[in-house]
């Protein structure tokens, strides 16, 4: 039988990316970003998961304004990686898991979650920093990754309770795989930024830490979160942060913090991070 | 939509909500199109006639071709979509947000590096009204 063992959050500044490929990672500038990932990267070594799910959202990238799907999953058996404008980025492409996708698919619409299913589309920063982050530079990724891209570009994203509750589906549909496998969610964006107009820059470092808090110890306080506190708390783009509570909800209600990580700036952005262990 | 939204009241900060998709969808579309090297490069050697493919308002084209970001935001463009626009002319999210803000660059990146933009003060609308 398959198993969620643990989670782990995450930002997916694009710059983030740029200092990996350009190996700016020792700078000054980048050395308190990427040094609160080095115990992640050995954490993840001794866990060596058999699958990730990584919750993220795709920038006009796969998705535009053509098709918005709120929740889409990845059931491909291999992903792309896009050109954001820059030029794609340095890093191997990514193997799907269609077995395990294809069950969750399955599994979270017969529990009522309507999500479009996905056979082919390039993957963006949202996704491959956070590999970048716990994984380093491979020659090819460790493991299979299933992507769960969640709309937060059109507002409105989905509510925090309603990805909370898809995080429980997801444990659902894990649980009930035949197959043995060792699985570990990645939920990623946030934490507060705003990359646009006259308030651009915006940092709620206050907001950020409770919201850390919050997420370990009261997980459906944190789902309750409305919109509009996200919008001006945490910035325009901080509504991000929602993404996060699919991962909490696929973990157990008590969860231990075995690593936490906060650091301003990753360029506009608050760089948070956790790992989440079932207690 | 209609009618009063409950963050109408956030300061310098367009919500991407469904009026300004509607508004915006073509000129978002014309960004999405610049993902394609040969697009941008297209672009690049013809910018009036590039945009003359896409069905947007006189007032959208000008403010591309003016490259006033704040002004696209206002039309209906959204920032991801702006920012592929921003990648055309070799431009980082963190130059086009310190231009919309109206500070220079070095004074932006001091902003950020020194913990960002406080969210105090910068809460509502009447923050600003008094500031």
């Amino acid at each position: 039988m398959a198993r969620i063992v643990a989670g782990a959050s995450m930002s997916h500044v694009p710059a983030v990316g740029v200092a990996v490929d350009q190996g700016l990672t020792g700078d000054d500038y980048w050395k308190p970003v990427f040094a609160g990932f080095e115990k992640s990267k050995q954490w993840i070594r001794e866990v060596d998961p058999d699958v990730v799910i990584v919750v993220y959202n795709d920038h006009a990238t796969a998705f535009s304004l053509e098709l918005i799907p709120t929740f889409a999953l990845g059931c491909a058996a291999r992903y792309e990686i896009a050109d954001e404008g820059w030029g794609p980025r340095p890093v191997p492409p990514v193997i799907g898991h269609p077995k395990l996708a294809w069950h969750i698919a399955q599994s979270v619409i017969l529990d009522e979650f309507d999500l479009t299913i996905v056979n082919n589309m390039e993957v963006d920063h949202g996704l491959t920093v956070p590999l970048s982050l716990m994984f380093g530079q491979p020659e090819a990724w460790p493991c299979p990754v299933v992507p769960l891209a969640v709309n937060v570009v059109q507002y409105p994203p989905p509510t925090g309770h309603r990805c909370y509750m898809l995080g429980k589906a997801i444990r659902r549909a894990v649980d009930s795989f035949e197959d043995d496998l060792k699985v570990v969610i990645f939920g990623t964006g946030g934490m507060s930024h705003q990359l646009q107009a006259q308030r651009a820059g915006l940092i709620n470092a206050d907001f950020d830490n409770k919201f850390l808090d919050m997420l370990v110890d009261e997980p459906e306080k944190a789902a309750a979160i409305p919109h509009v506190d996200y919008l001006r708390e945490a910035g325009s783009e901080g509504i991000e942060l929602v993404m996060w509570h699919v991962m909490r909800g696929a973990l157990n209600d008590k969860v231990k913090a075995v690593h936490r990580h906060y650091h301003v700036p990753a360029s506009n952005t608050a760089v948070g991070h956790m790992i989440l262990e079932n207690a | 939509m209609t009618g009063e939204e409950d963050y109408d009241d956030i300061p310098g900060t367009y919500v991407f909500d469904a009026e300004q998709s509607r508004r915006g969808y073509h000129l978002n579309m014309f960004c999405m199109s610049l993902r394609s090297k040969e697009n941008r490069e297209a672009f690049l050697a013809d910018q009036s006639a590039y945009l003359d493919r896409f069905p947007m308002t006189p007032e959208q084209k000008q403010a591309v071709l003016d490259r006033d970001w704040n002004g696209m935001l206002d039309l209906g463009g959204n920032i991801y979509y702006t920012a592929k626009l921003a990648a055309t002319d070799g431009l980082t999210f963190q130059d086009i947000a310190g231009m919309m803000t109206g500070m220079s660059r070095d004074d932006y990146r001091k902003m950020m590096v020194e913990g960002g933009r406080p969210i105090e003060g910068n809460r509502y609308k009447k923050d600003w009204e008094h500031g």
